[in-house]
C-alpha cells in the first residue's frame, strides 16, 4: 500500500467494555483518500472499533482503551490530545439520521459557530459549501430555514454527511450511514461516498456486501472482535485468504 | 384432508345455531364494559362541573353580585361586618398566581439542573440516588410539608426580613418543594428519550459536554420542560392545605412578600365550614372553585399546546 497509509492507523488496538473483549487487538491502515469497508456479522465489534476512532466510547463508563490508534503520528488516546479538536478532524455519521431540531442552515452552521466562526458571510459559506458537498445544496437552498426534520430520510442523512463536513475533517467514519435507507437515498450516499473520497479518508461501516464492493477500496473482515482479513477490496471479494470471508461474502455464513 | 371432507369449515358455519358466535359474543361484552367504564368517568366528570357552576354562577345570578365585582373586587367581606357585603377575590387570585408562579421559578432551575444531572452528568449514581429521593419527595402528604414549613421556614424568614415570617414567599418556597418531583420527573423522561445519536453527533463535531447540552439538549427538550413546569404549575395552584398554613390568611393584597395574604384555595378551606349552603358567602366560595377549575383548564390547553408543539 501506499506511503501514505502510515497517517491514519490502529496499532494493537483493543475495547473492553467491563471484562468483555469486544475488538481484540487490531492493527489497520487506513490509507489516505480512499475508502476502507469493515465488514462482518453483528455484533463483532466493528461499530466498536469506529466509535474508538473518534473516542466516541469515552461517553460510555465501562469502556476501557489499549493500544494506539495513530493520526498523523499522534496517538489519540494520549492524555495529552484535547478530545474537542481530534474530534473537530474526524467526522462521524450513524445509521439513523440524526439532525438536530434545528432549521437546515443552523445543522450546517453549529459546528463552525463551536470553533469560533462568527462572520455571517463565512457562515453562509460554509453551509453552501457544506451542502454542495453533500449534493443536498440544490434540493434545499430554497428552504434553509425550515426544520431539517421536515426533510426526507434521505435527505436527512446527506444533511448530516454535510453537518460533519462542516468542520472540515479529514477522517469521515461512517456506521451503515446507508441501511435506514430506500435504494435511491442508498445510491445517492454512495455516490457522495465516492466523491468525498477524492479529500478525505473515509472508514465505512456496513452489512450490504454489494455497497462494500462498490464504494471501498480496502475491505476489512471482523469476526468476534478480531480481524479475520484485510486486504483490497477486490482481492476480498474475488479471491479471499480465509474461508470464512468467502463464506461471508457469499451469504452462506453470518 | 378426510376431516376438512366431512365437516367443511365455512366462515358462515355456526356450531350454535340461531345465537352469536362466542367471540363475537366476547368482543362484545369486552367493548361493553369498556364504553360503560368510559361514559361513567364522563358523567361524574360533567355531574361535577355542572354541581360548582350551578353553585358558583348563583352568585351572579342570584346574588346579584356583577363579575367585576367579583373578579377585581379587592374587598372581601361576605358576611357584611363592616357594612355592605362585599365578594372581591382579587386578593385571592393575586394570591394563588402569586405563589404558584414564585414557585416555579423557584422549581424549575433545581428541576431542570436535577434531571440533568441524573441523565447527563452522572447516569450512574446520580440517578440511583437522585431518583428515590424525588420519588420520596413526591410522596409527603401536603400536611407534613405545611407543617415542616410553620415550624421551620416560617421562623427563619421571620428572622432575615421585616414581618411576620408569613405570606407569599413563606407559601412558594413550601410549594417549589412540593413542584420539584413533578417537573424532574417529566424532564428526566424527556431528557432520557432523546434519541442518544443527537448527542453523539454534537460531541462528533467536537462540541463540548456543556456545549452540547446547552445548544443541542436543552432546546430540544424544552416544550417537554416547559411541559412540566405547566403541570408543576398547575398543581401549586390549586394546593390547598399546605400553603393555608404558612400563607397567613389575611383578605387583602399584601405589599410585601412577607406580609400574610390569601389564595384561592386557603380561603375556601378556611371558610367552608363556616357558611350555610345556599347563602351568598357560600356562594361566593363556589364562584372561587369554579374560578380554580376554568384555571385548571387553561393549564391543560395550555399542556396541549406544548406537547403538539413537542412533536413538530
Amino acid at each position: 500500500m501506499q506511503q501514505t497509509s502510515t497517517t491514519f492507523r490502529t496499532e494493537n488496538l483493543s475495547v473492553f467494555y467491563g471484562t468483555y473483549e469486544a475488538v481484540k487487538n487490531i492493527s489497520l491502515n487506513f490509507p489516505d483518500k480512499s475508502v476502507t469497508a469493515l465488514i462482518g456479522p453483528s455484533g463483532c465489534g466493528k461499530s466498536t472499533f469506529l466509535r474508538s476512532l473518534n473516542r466516541m466510547n469515552d461517553e460510555i463508563s465501562q469502556a476501557v482503551i489499549k493500544g494506539k490508534i495513530w493520526i498523523g503520528g499522534e496517538d489519540i488516546n494520549d492524555p495529552s490530545t484535547d478530545v474537542i479538536q481530534l474530534r473537530q478532524k474526524i467526522g462521524m455519521v450513524w445509521q439513523k439520521p440524526n439532525p438536530f431540531y434545528k432549521s437546515i442552515y443552523e445543522n450546517i452552521a453549529f459546528g463552525p459557530k463551536y470553533h469560533g466562526v462568527k462572520n455571517k458571510k463565512e457562515l453562509d459559506q460554509i453551509v453552501e459549501s457544506s451542502l454542495r458537498k453533500a449534493a443536498l445544496w440544490d434540493e434545499v437552498k430554497d428552504r434553509l430555514k425550515q426544520s431539517a426534520l421536515s426533510l426526507s430520510g434521505g435527505q436527512q442523512q446527506r444533511l448530516c454527511i454535510a453537518r460533519a463536513l462542516s468542520v472540515n475533517p479529514g477522517i469521515l467514519l461512517l456506521d451503515e450511514p446507508a441501511s435506514a435507507l430506500d435504494p435511491v437515498s442508498t445510491s445517492k450516499v454512495e455516490e457522495l461516498i465516492v466523491e468525498l473520497k477524492k479529500e478525505l479518508s473515509i472508514v465505512i461501516v456496513t452489512h450490504n456486501m454489494q455497497q462494500a464492493a462498490r464504494i471501498s477500496d480496502y475491505t476489512a473482515y471482523f469476526y468476534l472482535g478480531t480481524l479475520m482479513e484485510h486486504n483490497d477490496t477486490e482481492i476480498i471479494f474475488t479471491n479471499p485468504a480465509n474461508a470464512m470471508t468467502q463464506e461471508y461474502i457469499s451469504g452462506r455464513f453470518g | 384432508m378426510k376431516a376438512i371432507d366431512e365437516r367443511p369449515v365455512g366462515i358462515a358455519d355456526n356450531p350454535r345455531p340461531g345465537r352469536f358466535k362466542k367471540h363475537h359474543m366476547e368482543d362484545f361484552a369486552g367493548r361493553s364494559y369498556t364504553t360503560i367504564c368510559a361514559i361513567l368517568l364522563i358523567v361524574i366528570i360533567l355531574s361535577i362541573v355542572y354541581f360548582v357552576a350551578s353553585k358558583g354562577l348563583a352568585t351572579f345570578f342570584r346574588d346579584g353580585v356583577s363579575f367585576s365585582e367579583f373578579l377585581f373586587g379587592s374587598k372581601w367581606d361576605p358576611d357584611g361586618n363592616h357594612g355592605e357585603p362585599q365578594f372581591g377575590v382579587m386578593p385571592f387570585i393575586f394570591g394563588s398566581f402569586a405563589t404558584s408562579i414564585l414557585a416555579a421559578v423557584i422549581a424549575s432551575p433545581l428541576s431542570i439542573c436535577a434531571s440533568l444531572f441524573m441523565t447527563e452528568i452522572v447516569p450512574g449514581w446520580g440517578k440511583k440516588l437522585l431518583q428515590p429521593v424525588i420519588e420520596l419527595l413526591a410522596g409527603i402528604p401536603s400536611v407534613v410539608y405545611g407543617f415542616v414549613g410553620l415550624t421551620v421556614i416560617v421562623p427563619a424568614l421571620r428572622d432575615m426580613f421585616p414581618g411576620q415570617g408569613i405570606g407569599i414567599a413563606a407559601g412558594s418556597i413550601v410549594l417549589s418543594v412540593m413542584i420539584l418531583p413533578t417537573i424532574t420527573s417529566i424532564g428526566t423522561d424527556a431528557l432520557s428519550s432523546l434519541p442518544r445519536g443527537l448527542k453523539e453527533s454534537s460531541y462528533a463535531l467536537g462540541a463540548t459536554r456543556w456545549q452540547t447540552i446547552y445548544r443541542v439538549i436543552l432546546p430540544t427538550v424544552l416544550p417537554s420542560i416547559l411541559t412540566g413546569v405547566v403541570l408543576g404549575m398547575a398543581r401549586a395552584f390549586g394546593e390547598a392545605l399546605a400553603v393555608q398554613m404558612v400563607i397567613g390568611n389575611a383578605p387583602h393584597i399584601p405589599r410585601s412578600l412577607f406580609e400574610s395574604a390569601s389564595t384561592l384555595t386557603s380561603v375556601i378551606t378556611l371558610d367552608m365550614g363556616n357558611t350555610v349552603m345556599g347563602t351568598p358567602h357560600s356562594n361566593a366560595l363556589w364562584s372561587m372553585a369554579l374560578a380554580l377549575m376554568f384555571m385548571t383548564f387553561i393549564f391543560v390547553v395550555i399542556v396541549r399546546l406544548l406537547e403538539r408543539r413537542n412533536r413538530i
